[in-house]
């Protein structure tokens, strides 16, 4: 028992200084590529599936709640007052914001029925991975989409999505501190205004 | 036939002046929305929130639901089209010879194959648009983005290329001038074709520009931003700062529990 504690310790001891000695993140560019070519290849056959729409819609929240870094890009929408928030009051807003974010994108996927994405480059930003893609949609120019990758949550997941430029972190944090200015910064009406948006 | 010497010399003193003009307005370092004229712009901004719901909004409705989709298409292929001469002096002007010769070859097979713009058999050879113009110019002149402004009828802009557009509009007349003659007119010809593309765009893109105008707790917020971002995505004036200054703590929270 002593033994096994001590060789635990040891062992423990060890991962930590590997872990201090080498850079925290392992995720490389060729494994986040992999990931988004995993999750092209799923939104692809999900727009080219004949399904309705509205079973389109369930596969997509599937696909963002399954490949995206859902609480960290809610906590950063929240910007600062998450700080304060009590954690009851921050899973609350995830949900939320969860059910909120589908119900606004999933109006825009009507437009991806039928065509298709490809990824076509991927580079290392400081700590994280900028996978690169485009999509080509019907009777549209094609269009710049860039997934952001990092596995600093535990897994890898991507934290932002940009098409042509526009991220939609960015844009889910001015729009949520609009949403909260309105509520006088109070969270809990935050929350119940979030439920009914998008 | 190419704009005549006159024509270029106006075209770079124009832009010159407005590309100093535009320079004026600078940016305090480390912030990414320039807004010095945030009140008056929100006042502009109200306005044409009202005008869209009750001018452009209906009429694209109508619109869209009126004329048959290869219709509208070739409407906008068409001012597509009478908008490439502008658009290769304007690759000329900023020193890209091959896209300038990209386009002009794009006219050419779209004003005879294509039936005077109305098709786009060009696109499928490989002689995509190559859009520009000259607020594009400016920026690759290296003048300054200036300060975000919203224009009356005409949206969100920045004082370059708000710039930009008044020279477009000036020396629009070649696009008329080179352009294929429908109607006695050729300049109403474009107009038309202009407003038509505006309101199929608004048609086509009715959920996304709903979602932003109406649907948004600030749309005037939105709109700026969506503005910026994507014009300097299509400038290449994005960069790696800007992208680590908004990831930077996103995962520092994380570690702090």
């Amino acid at each position: 028992m002593n033994k096994l504690t001590r060789r635990t310790t040891l062992a423990g001891m060890i991962s930590a200084i590997a872990l201090a000695a080498s850079p925290a993140f392992t995720l490389n560019t060729a494994q986040a590529r992999g990931l988004i070519d995993e999750v092209v290849a799923k939104i692809n056959s999900v727009i080219n599936s004949g399904k309705s729409e509205a079973a389109m819609y369930r596969d997509f929240e599937a696909l963002f709640n399954r490949y995206a870094d859902v609480p960290t890009i809610s906590r950063s929408a929240l910007g600062p007052p998450a700080r304060s928030a009590s954690s009851q009051q921050l899973s609350q807003f995830s949900d939320a914001f969860a059910g909120y974010l589908a119900r606004k994108y999933g109006k825009q996927f009507r437009d991806f029925i039928g065509g298709e994405i490809t990824v076509e480059d991927a580079r290392q930003v400081k700590s994280f991975q900028e996978v690169q893609a485009v999509a080509k949609l019907r009777g549209q120019s094609p269009f710049a989409v860039t997934f952001m990758v990092s596995d600093r949550s535990g897994s890898n997941l991507f934290f932002d999505l940009l098409i042509e430029g526009i991220s939609l972190l960015k844009s889910e944090r001015a729009e949520i501190g609009a949403m909260l200015d309105k509520n006088g910064g109070n969270i809990d009406a935050l929350i119940r205004d979030l439920k009914s948006a998008g | 036939m190419l704009p005549s010497r006159a024509f270029a010399k106006r075209t770079l003193l124009i832009g010159l002046g407005l590309s100093v003009l535009s320079a004026c307005s600078i940016p305090e370092p480390g912030t990414d929305v320039h807004d010095p004229y945030e009140s008056v712009n929100r006042a502009t901004h109200r306005v044409n929130l009202e005008l869209d719901r009750s001018a452009l909004r209906p009429a694209s409705q109508v619109y869209g639901t009126l004329v048959p989709g290869p219709v509208r298409r070739s409407v906008d292929n068409a001012a597509e089209n009478l908008g490439m001469p502008s658009a290769v002096i304007n690759k000329v002007l900023q020193g890209d010879i091959g896209d300038a010769i990209h386009n002009t070859a794009r006219f050419a097979v779209n004003t005879t194959l294509g039936l005077l713009g109305l098709f786009d058999p060009a696109t499928e050879m490989g002689l995509e648009s190559r859009d520009t113009g000259f607020a594009d110019t400016l920026a690759n002149w290296g003048a300054s983005e200036g300060a975000y402004v919203v224009l009356p009828l005409l949206g969100p802009s920045t004082e370059r290329d708000a710039a930009g557009r008044f020279v477009d509009i000036l020396t629009d007349p070649i696009g008329s001038v080179l352009g294929p003659k429908l109607g006695d007119k050729a300049e109403d010809n474009r107009l038309g074709f202009m407003a038509g593309t505006i309101i199929n765009n608004r048609y086509d893109l009715t959920e996304t520009i709903d979602g932003i105008l109406y649907d948004s707790a600030d749309s005037y917020a939105q709109t700026r931003l969506f503005y910026l971002d994507s014009r300097r995505f299509a400038l290449g004036e994005t960069s790696d700062d800007a992208a680590i200054d908004l990831y930077d703590d996103l995962y520092e929270g994380l570690f702090d529990e």
